[in-house]
């Protein structure tokens, strides 16, 4: 197919990679804007869901928190940002935003594993004499691992593709690459724009795919 | 001449009763064209699940890669989807139906097959010894005992369409992400303000429309509860 063709020869082109339009420079930005959010949201969420779930309470408030992070549309949150005086920070509402749609999978994932934890295993560990702390962090998070792993796993896929709607609204990252095509009416350039992106996320899926699959045979869950 | 009117517009306010009454139309237009976008979308993926969740349940087999193939069109972000379909409609409505189908397809197929699978198997059993068809056995006791399952995973995709469709505004099919998409470039502060309060109450309102029918639909669950 032509578009195909146009497409390999867009990717093919040196000249297409570097620079500060440049993919590399757009890779580096997604993957920063990535990590960085992600270590921030888990700094966030996970300490009050572990908590909340540990005393067994707010469980309402976190699993319905991310019902509605769907139901909020992540441009419109975007924009919304950009709009206030955040939007002068820069990448600000970008990072927010981030964020803010990271922080509910973690928060909702972390909590419903901590609860899911074997009541019967925590009296044990109560009748050994283990104070509440000691419970917490030899006994519910290693046996809650696996959920949690899995919300810090649909964390970063949604980190990703908030990261390219970011584009839409000014930010940086690979989704510059997508907007920049369609201004210049340019589709080899919107859909190698949108092949990056692709296949940036399935990486990331990929990479926390092997991480569990090597990881030890109890961080792995019954799956 | 008279002097630019003082009013909410004028400042640029987030809440703004000017704009909702003088830009009536263009709000009525755009929540028109969101509902078109999701339900179309919504009901296509719908109807493409139901057989594939069925033909996967059928034959174990096939369950693995359909499950793989969805989970992969899931992970793409969906303004990646958006421009990967670009090349095959164009900058069209068609283009944000088809992006919005593939990803409810992956959320009812997961869910539906869920359902399916959480039959007992001593339900099969019981109505195969009662002489039911496949058939009938699928349309009058497996498919019937999935719905709560299928209802769910139904009602995530709808909520989730509705936020999506505002990403269309990048080809200029977004409903009221069009106003959000024109509002951020003009920094018209009331339009993306009462266009995002919109998407949500139409988020929510589906949400609770669907429950409603699952309570219609499964007259058994409810009768357990009073």
């Amino acid at each position: 197919m032509n578009v195909l063709g146009s497409t390999w020869d867009w990717l093919a082109d040196p000249a297409h990679w570097s620079g500060d339009d440049g993919v590399w420079h757009r890779l580096l930005q997604h993957l920063l804007l990535t990590v960085v959010c992600l270590i921030v949201s888990c700094l966030i969420a996970l300490p009050v869901a572990l908590v909340l779930g540990h005393l067994g309470k707010g469980g309402a408030l976190a699993v319905n928190i991310s019902n509605v992070g769907r139901a909020v549309p992540t441009f419109a949150v975007l924009v919304l940002l950009l709009l206030t005086p955040v939007g002068k920070w820069g990448e600000g509402p970008t990072v927010v935003a981030l964020v803010l749609f990271a922080v509910p999978p973690l928060l909702t994932n972390a909590y419903v594993g901590m609860r899911e934890v074997d009541r019967g295993v925590v009296q044990a560990a109560r009748g050994m004499g283990m104070t509440g702390r000691q419970t917490l962090v030899r006994v519910e998070v290693p046996l809650a691992l696996p959920m949690i792993l899995n919300g810090v796993r649909i964390a970063a896929v949604q980190l990703v593709a908030t990261a390219t709607i970011a584009a839409l609204a000014g930010g940086g990252g690979l989704g510059r690459i997508i907007t920049a095509g369609f201004n210049l009416a340019s589709t080899p350039q919107v859909v190698a724009g949108a092949i990056l992106v692709a296949v940036f996320a399935l990486l990331v899926e990929g990479v926390f795919e092997v991480v569990e699959r090597l990881g030890p045979a109890w961080a792995r869950g019954g799956r | 001449m008279t002097a630019a009117p003082d009013d909410c517009l004028a400042r640029n306010e987030w809440i703004c009763g000017d704009y909702l009454s003088s830009r009536r139309q263009i709000l009525l237009d755009a929540v028109g064209q969101h509902l078109e976008l999701t339900a179309l979308s919504v009901l296509i993926g719908l109807a493409v699940a139901l057989p594939l969740a069925v033909l996967a349940r059928r034959w174990g087999w096939a369950a693995g890669p359909v499950l793989a193939v969805t989970t992969v069109l899931y992970t793409i972000p969906s303004l990646a989807m958006f421009s990967l379909l670009l090349p095959v409609y164009g900058l069209s409505a068609t283009l944000v139906v088809a992006g919005l189908v593939l990803y409810s397809l992956t959320l009812l197929v997961r869910n539906i097959l869920a359902g399916l699978r959480a039959v007992p198997e001593e339900t099969r059993q019981a109505a195969r010894g009662l002489g039911f068809g496949p058939v009938r056995l699928l349309l009058t006791v497996e498919l019937p005992l999935a719905l709560p399952a299928a209802m769910a995973g139904l009602r995530i995709a709808t909520v989730s369409a509705v936020s999506l469709v505002t990403i269309g505004a990048i080809v200029g099919f977004g409903g009221l992400g069009n106003l959000i998409y024109a509002g951020m470039n003009t920094y018209f502060k009331a339009q993306v303000l009462t266009a995002s309060v919109l998407c949500v109450l139409i988020a929510v309102a589906a949400d609770l429309l669907l429950l409603g029918v699952q309570w219609l639909l499964t007259p058994w669950a409810r009768k357990g509860r009073t």
